[in-house]
């Protein structure tokens, strides 16, 4: 049991930031620690709680050797706060402060809208935890149990990272805040999380893979743009989340992909060639392609509304603060002020989806997507080559940016997932060959059964083609506590 | 205009007034040095004036009341044949920056409030002696005044022009009083404030713009009588001997300004200027006679002539400085004690002057055009007639619990009876009353703090700061707020906190500094009256101001 009142700091919370001696945030950490064990000792289930789980664990921001693996109890896990080295003569990267040093201390000025993209961030760490509380109960593997264990506590611990930040440079305002980030919670009536996508449910499996390859992804390009900021801290802290990150979208493309290897092997094996012979199909106890199709226009679709309007002043406020950049802005060949650029976005005019050129700063939210959905095509390609390879004539795709969407111009129009612009009604009569549909969701769910022998997997995903730090096919990557 | 304006002055320097005592009628002329203007560029003609010449004219209301409380009726009158005063010199405002128009103004309408209300605060009585012309700022003068007299010679006459000669307002007063403390009908008051030459003779008196008319050949002895009347009527005790107001200690530098009991430093990078207040240092006076003993060295008197000379300063020269900060370090008790004595001795001449001052010094704070903010650290001694200030600025920030290496008294509010009616604002409520306007009751459970040592857990439980920080929080929070306030326009925050200061009824004089001078400072940026056309530019020229007919 971790003692609550003698926390050792130093011990307890691996941190590069001079914890011990920062009696400002170890005062705000004292208060809100109890409150963060509390939250996930709800959380998640208490036999998990008791089991050994093979983690890794950040234990310095040395890219060599940032982590460790080990065995460990998840409310013991050492939740850190890391941030990546600071660059030296680093400088706002954008804006109209463009060249000028990088803050260490929050400028005044624009605290407030610091503030609030802190917390937006901070509000979706750890509501995909919540979403996720009940996937444990039917892990199709061990292997799959420690990956979710991975993706929570690293959750968590990008919560304490967004937390940390609060408590250093927001002072009162900064305590009540992360406070509320605990007070929230994912479908809560009360107090729901901030954005659409964290209220969902991921009721399954493949959900929960889904939403770490799209949703974590929109996470990345979030840290991706935050990492640019002029503001010191937070650009070296989400430095450091972005190497956790990766591995999030690892378990998610793995994860389809290992699901779709299945279904195919299982077709081949039956003699089934035919990808939308879904009854025959569902019986092998694999989930058919037309259906995990079905799951990623979801998921995308939620995906992309993360990224709010495609014009946006706020987003433009927030670029030319230089508190918040684009991907890879440096990479980027022009001014970095963009006051006199423009940008292609799309829209909707009396009924058809036209391109404009609009002020380039305004439409950071839309360059920010549009690099998203080139990023996010990567893995979809691999499935693709994984079915083209077992012979199945089948392609999945990423739906037009306008299918399924509820913000932005497009949550005014029903557009298909070519693209095309329907009436309501022809839309929702075709939607359940686009969305999933309760019967798909009771398919799904019949096959989710745990599977806790080591080495062994559920009928409907493939194992992975190398173990977790190297470790053999039959390794107990959890040792389950049995009440 | 970057000359650094002097606020101080004294009788051997005046250029433009002079002062003829006489028992207890004083005799003001106004007799303006056409050359003796404060900037290059225009010559005073006609007993126009401009911030030097009001500058004198403050002094002499201040001196009147501290050194001569003998007096009990002041004639103010003209030193030149055929004109009273022709109100603000028009060249200087067409040369002036648009901040220096407004501080002008601002400044001007507080010295005409001042004498407007020294007979309800110390019974003297100004009388205006109205002989020759007397339009714009000349009538506002003599609308402060508490009776007018004009001359019936069929050419001397009372006159708003500014409308239609210079298409800006009759903006020290002038609209305001017409209506307010004339009381003239409102149809009336249109017709004399769209007219260039004004209302002369009987009918200037039926429409309520004089008190009296009067016979040329009968004026000066009626103005005399009429003054001698007025001070045999007067119910102010007589006082044979006032005191000298002296020279204030002050030495200024770049970065500082400092006095006997006020420093300010100055941070031009981070736009702000800190106020620190010093407590007494020395005993309260045990009697009234020991007041007047000390004269202008003693603590109440010295801070408020320091402070306001402060406030001034930093307004006039200083604009850029858009956050004043004040704090305070000094015994609270000792200050409880100083403003107790002046309380408790209201009757007596002096302390009553002390105590008005000390409501026109923060008044001036309640009206200045800057971000406001004070911070009641440990040590500090916002105690009294100084923890107005708490209540006077945009917020307030007080420390809470012991600070880490500092030895100084815990951080403290006291409350005494002053902050419950001795220095009202110009709302005619107290700063708590306006504070407090949506939750009266907390005005009574603050008096039943009086006496207590009010530190920062329940002086926010009480309402009367913003918000504590510990040491941990404090730097970081007072520093982020400073840039934040620093970052925002100006005028947004000007517009914003002017606003919000003074919740409540409106009175003569709320109207005049709201009101009155927000429509006059809009249209101060109007190319109608600024322009190259417009006509403040094209006063004098022969031709009329070239109008965009557009009504906004
Ligand atoms: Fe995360
Ligand atoms: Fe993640």
């Amino acid at each position: 049991m971790l003692d609550l009142i003698n926390v050792s700091y130093d011990t307890q919370i691996p941190n590069n930031v001079g914890l011990s001696s920062d009696r400002k945030v170890l005062k705000a950490l004292e208060r809100w620690h109890p409150g963060y064990i509390n939250w996930w000792n709800d959380l998640i289930p208490e036999n998990f709680q008791k089991s050994d789980v093979y983690l890794r664990t950040a234990v310095s921001v040395d890219p060599k050797g940032w982590a460790k693996f080990d065995y460990v109890k998840m409310p013991e896990y050492r939740w850190g706060v890391l941030l990546a080295p600071q660059v030296e003569d680093r400088t706002v990267p954008c804006g109209e402060h463009y060249g000028q040093p990088a803050w260490q201390e929050v400028p005044g000025e624009y605290r407030n809208m610091l503030k609030r993209l802190i917390v937006i961030q901070g509000d979706t760490e750890p509501g995909s935890v919540e979403q996720q509380r009940f996937l444990g109960k039917t892990a199709p593997s061990l292997y799959d149990l420690r990956n979710l264990f991975q993706v929570n506590v690293e959750e968590g611990r990008h919560l304490w990272a967004m937390v940390y930040l609060l408590f250093k440079y927001f002072g009162r305002d900064g305590r009540e805040e992360a406070d509320d980030l605990l007070r929230r919670s994912s479908g809560s009536e009360e107090a729901p999380r901030m954005l659409g996508a964290f209220n969902e449910e991921t009721p399954d499996w493949l959900s929960f893979f889904m939403f770490t390859y799209f949703t974590d992804r929109d996470g990345k390009m979030q840290l991706e743009s935050l990492a640019q900021s002029g503001f010191d801290p937070l650009s070296r802290t989400c430095r450091f989340m972005l190497t956790e990150e990766a591995h999030h979208m690892f378990v998610g493309e793995t994860g389809v992909g290992r699901i779709v290897e299945r279904t195919c092997q299982a077709m081949k094996e039956a003699g089934i060639s035919d990808p939308y012979d879904i009854d025959k199909i569902r019986d092998l106890g694999v989930i058919d392609l037309p259906t995990i199709q079905k799951k990623l226009n979801l998921h995308y679709s939620l995906s992309l509304d993360l990224f709010g309007q495609e014009v946006s002043t706020n987003a433009a406020n927030a670029f030319n603060a230089g508190i918040k950049g684009r991907y890879m802005e440096q990479r980027i060949d022009d001014d970095h002020r963009l006051t006199g650029d423009t940008y292609v976005v799309r829209s909707v005019r009396d009924g058809t989806i036209v391109t404009e050129d609009v002020p380039a700063l305004t439409a950071i939210n839309m360059r920010l997507r549009d690099d998203y959905v080139r990023d996010a095509s990567g893995g979809v390609g691999r499935w693709n080559k994984a079915i083209a390879k077992a012979g199945v004539d089948f392609e999945l795709k990423l739906p037009h940016e306008g299918f399924h969407r509820q913000i932005g111009v497009f949550s005014s129009v029903n557009v298909d997932p070519e693209g095309k612009i329907l009436s309501r009604e022809e839309w929702e009569a075709k939607s359940k060959d686009w969305l999933p549909t309760k019967a798909d969701g009771d398919f799904i769910q019949s096959l989710m059964v745990p599977c806790y022998e080591p080495g062994q997997f559920a009928s409907w995903i493939a194992p992975p083609k190398v173990g977790i730090d190297n470790k053999p096919g039959d390794f107990e990557y959890v040792k389950l506590h049995m009440a | 205009m970057t000359k650094a304006i002097d606020f101080q002055t004294d009788p051997s320097k005046y250029r433009h007034w002079r002062v003829e005592y006489d028992g207890p009628v004083a005799n003001l002329f106004m007799d303006v040095d056409e050359d003796g203007g404060l900037f290059d560029g225009y010559q005073l003609k006609l007993n126009s004036y401009d911030l030097g010449v009001d500058i004198e004219l403050s002094d002499i209301v201040q001196r009147m009341r501290f050194e001569h409380p003998e007096v009990k009726v002041v004639v103010m009158q003209s030193g030149k044949d055929r004109v009273f005063c022709a109100g603000a010199n028009i060249r200087m405002l067409g040369g002036a920056a648009h901040s220096h128009k407004v501080n002008f103004c601002k400044f001007t309408n507080e010295t005409r409030n001042t004498f407007e209300a020294a007979e309800a605060d110390s019974g003297q009585k100004y009388i205006a002696a109205v002989k020759g012309a007397c339009a714009g700022g000349g009538y506002e003068l003599a609308l402060a005044c508490n009776h007018i007299m004009l001359t019936d010679d069929s050419s001397s006459s009372v006159a708003l022009p500014e409308v239609p000669l210079l298409a800006v307002l009759p903006g020290t007063g002038g609209l305001t009083r017409v209506t307010d403390k004339r009381r003239v009908r409102r149809d009336l008051a249109d017709v004399f404030c769209s007219m260039e030459e004004g209302v002369r003779g009987k009918r200037a008196q039926d429409w309520r713009l004089v008190d009296e008319v009067i016979p040329n050949s009968k004026f000066d002895e009626t103005v005399a009588r009429r003054a001698r009347e007025f001070a045999a009527q007067s119910p102010k005790a007589d006082v044979t001997q006032g005191i000298t107001l002296g020279p204030i200690s002050r030495t200024i530098t770049d970065d500082a300004i400092t006095y006997s009991l006020v420093e300010v430093a100055l941070d031009r990078a981070g736009r702000k200027a800190t106020i620190t207040i010093h407590g007494p240092d020395e005993p309260a006076p045990e009697s009234a006679d020991a007041l007047v003993a000390q004269g202008d060295q003693g603590y109440m008197l010295r801070l408020a002539r320091e402070l306001d000379d402060a406030i001034l300063h930093l307004r006039l020269n200083e604009m850029t400085l858009g956050n004043w900060v004040f704090r305070s370090q000094g015994d609270p008790e000792a200050v409880l004690e100083h403003e107790a004595l002046i309380l408790d001795h209201r009757d007596h001449w002096l302390a009553n002057e002390i105590a008005q001052y000390w409501k026109r010094v923060l008044k001036r704070i309640d009206v200045t055009s800057r971000s406001l903010v004070a911070l009641v650290e440990h040590g500090s001694c916002f105690a009294g007639m100084l923890a107005e200030i708490l209540w006077a600025v945009d917020r307030s920030y007080m420390m809470e619990d012991e600070f880490e290496g500092d030895n100084r008294a815990l951080a403290a509010i006291h409350l005494s009876d002053g902050n419950f009616g001795a220095y009202p604002m110009g709302n005619d409520l107290t700063r708590l009353q306006t504070r407090f306007y949506g939750t009266p009751e907390a005005v009574g459970t603050a008096k039943e703090a009086i006496g207590e040592a009010i530190e920062a857990e329940r002086a926010e439980e009480l309402g009367l700061v913003t918000y504590i920080y510990d040491d941990i929080d404090w730097e970081d929070e007072i520093r982020i707020f400073l840039e934040e306030r620093a970052s925002f326009s100006p005028d947004a925050m000007t517009g914003m906190e002017a606003n919000l200061r003074f919740a409540g009824p409106e009175t003569m004089e709320t109207r005049i500094f709201g009101r009155l001078t927000a429509w006059q400072n809009w249209i101060f940026n109007r190319p109608n009256a600024v322009g190259p056309n417009g006509a403040l530019q094209r006063y004098g020229t022969g031709q009329r101001g070239d109008y965009d007919m557009e009504r906004v």
